[in-house]
């Protein structure tokens, strides 16, 4: 039976997640270097990033052929792919993977697109459970802030307009990620997540990660693991 | 009109309401003849004067040519492929199957989730993992199985057919055996198994396929008369006064003989 959840790799998997916004992905840049610089073996996953699964993601979004199953579906295939290529290899070999959204992104995005809740949770029973799954909330207005300053144009299915919520893109943005800021919510104690207030200064936030981070890590995952992919 | 009845959760967003076509499904292990019943069956019914719509694994416009090509690099991993099929089938559920079905076609789909749980079995994935992600299909109004009794008469039609052995058909990644034919006939045994397994739980109709392709065929035709018999608009393109295209196209019985594997069924599993 192929289900990771319950393996004990001598591995380490950290997830970070929260809304698009959230400043999680400088978290875990910062969290990468110092564990680099204290002499892991660290890989990094994304997200969308099976070279399987990437041309039809691609095409899917270009020609906006996704349902809100499909669009579950195919996230499931490109992280399955993840898992059986990117994640459980290292694991094995007792490195420390940090993940850059995990099997939580799709719980809130997909049930916010109305998928069922539960179903959304089976489809992922094959994913291997995290060490720790940090979830950086920021309120709505704070983040939407800063994707709006960054971004010129928010994209097609990021807005949820393939919802039909509202015909404005912002609006609908602000609509689907307050469903999705929802979602996580709920699920901080379903999932033990733990909670960084993405508001604080960025060394406030990395200092906290490594606190916790650091209970996890001993000596003996410098020297077991491999020292390249 | 029959209602609409998932196996599990419904599709999100889907309104269940009754439809007036039918959904068959012809299911069988590779090499049974399932595209060339198919294909028979369509001009039959079409003949018959009812809109068909055939589908089919890996045929979707989402997933289909990505699946295609993963394949092709023999790069997937067991739970991708499961997955990468999952989604090629609500693809194609959602949109070519139930707007057909709304709309009164007769949709023939050359094989439903039933290879996909079969095959998924068989690569050792938790078996109620997947029953759970196929909750989203349909429960169709008919399950044609067509059954071969050994792995060895399957791995004789697939070489009569002049295609050989592929990769996939044969479980290759499964490591069984080291050539194709053992890999073969050690894979297909253990999804006929799985099938026989299946055909209680899912009340499959069991067609023996080992007969010539014409008595196949036949009865295949005579099982789903009554079916579309239900239809309202139907009923009388099978009065006796009419000229039926189904007594013409099922005579009870067929002079035996080993029926030549028509184009079709050279063709057929290529893709799937």
């Amino acid at each position: 039976m192929i289900s990771y959840g319950y393996h004990r790799y001598p591995g380490r998997l950290f997830v970070v997640e929260g809304t698009d916004g959230s400043g999680k992905s400088t978290q875990l840049t910062l969290l990468y270097q110092w564990l680099k610089s204290e002499g892991y073996s660290v890989f990094f996953s994304e997200w969308n990033s099976s070279l399987l699964v990437k041309d039809t993601t691609r095409r899917a979004k270009k020609r906006r052929l996704f349902t809100p199953t499909t669009f579950s579906l195919l996230h499931a295939t490109d992280f399955a792919d993840r898992t059986e290529r990117d994640i459980i290899p290292p694991l094995k070999a007792g490195a420390i993977v940090l993940a850059d959204r995990y099997i939580y992104t799709a719980f809130a995005r997909d049930v916010a697109r109305g998928c069922d809740r539960a179903w959304v949770r089976d489809l992922y029973k094959f994913a291997v459970k995290p060490t720790a799954a940090f979830y950086f909330r920021a309120p709505l207005d704070v983040a939407t802030e800063r994707i709006a300053s960054a971004r010129p144009q928010l994209k097609f299915y990021e807005a949820g307009m393939d919802m039909g919520w509202s015909d404005d893109e912002e609006d609908s943005f602000k609509i689907f990620q307050g469903k999705i800021l929802d979602e996580y919510d709920s699920m901080r104690s379903e999932f033990g997540l733990t909670l960084i207030d993405a508001t604080q200064p960025i060394h406030t936030q990395q200092r906290q990660m490594r606190e916790i981070v650091g209970r996890y890590l001993r000596e003996n995952l410098k020297q077991k693991a491999v020292p390249s992919k | 009109m029959k209602e609409m009845k998932f196996y599990g959760t419904a599709l999100p967003g889907t309104e269940i309401e009754p439809y007036p076509g039918k959904l068959i499904v012809i299911e069988g292990t590779d090499g049974v003849g399932r595209s060339t019943h198919v294909a028979l069956l369509r001009t039959w019914l079409e003949s018959a004067g009812h809109a068909v719509l055939d589908t089919g694994m890996t045929r979707s416009v989402l997933a289909g040519r990505g699946i295609k090509n993963a394949r092709t690099g023999h790069t997937l991993g067991r739970l991708t492929l499961q997955l990468y099929y999952a989604t090629d089938f609500a693809d194609r559920l959602e949109n070519q199957i139930l707007p057909a079905l709304r709309a009164g076609f007769v949709v023939l789909t050359d094989r439903y989730i039933y290879s996909a749980i079969a095959r998924g079995f068989v690569r050792g994935a938790d078996p109620e993992w997947i029953r759970r992600i196929y909750g989203i299909a349909l429960v169709p109004d008919a399950v044609f199985y067509l059954r071969m009794h050994s792995a060895e008469a399957l791995a004789r039609r697939v070489l009569a057919s002049g295609r050989g052995f592929d990769y996939w058909e044969s479980g290759m990644d499964l490591g069984l055996a080291n050539d194709y034919y053992d890999s073969f006939i050690a894979y297909q045994k253990l999804l006929l198994k799985e099938f026989d397994r299946m055909t209680g739980e899912y009340g499959f109709h069991v067609l023996d396929a080992s007969r010539p392709l014409k008595r196949t065929a036949s009865a295949l035709r005579r099982s789903i008369v009554p079916l579309i018999q239900e239809a309202a608009h139907v009923t009388e393109i099978v009065k006796p006064t009419n000229v039926s295209p189904i007594t013409r196209l099922a005579p009870v019985s067929t002079p035996a003989g080993q029926p030549q594997p028509t184009e079709e069924e050279s063709r057929e599993e290529k893709s799937a």
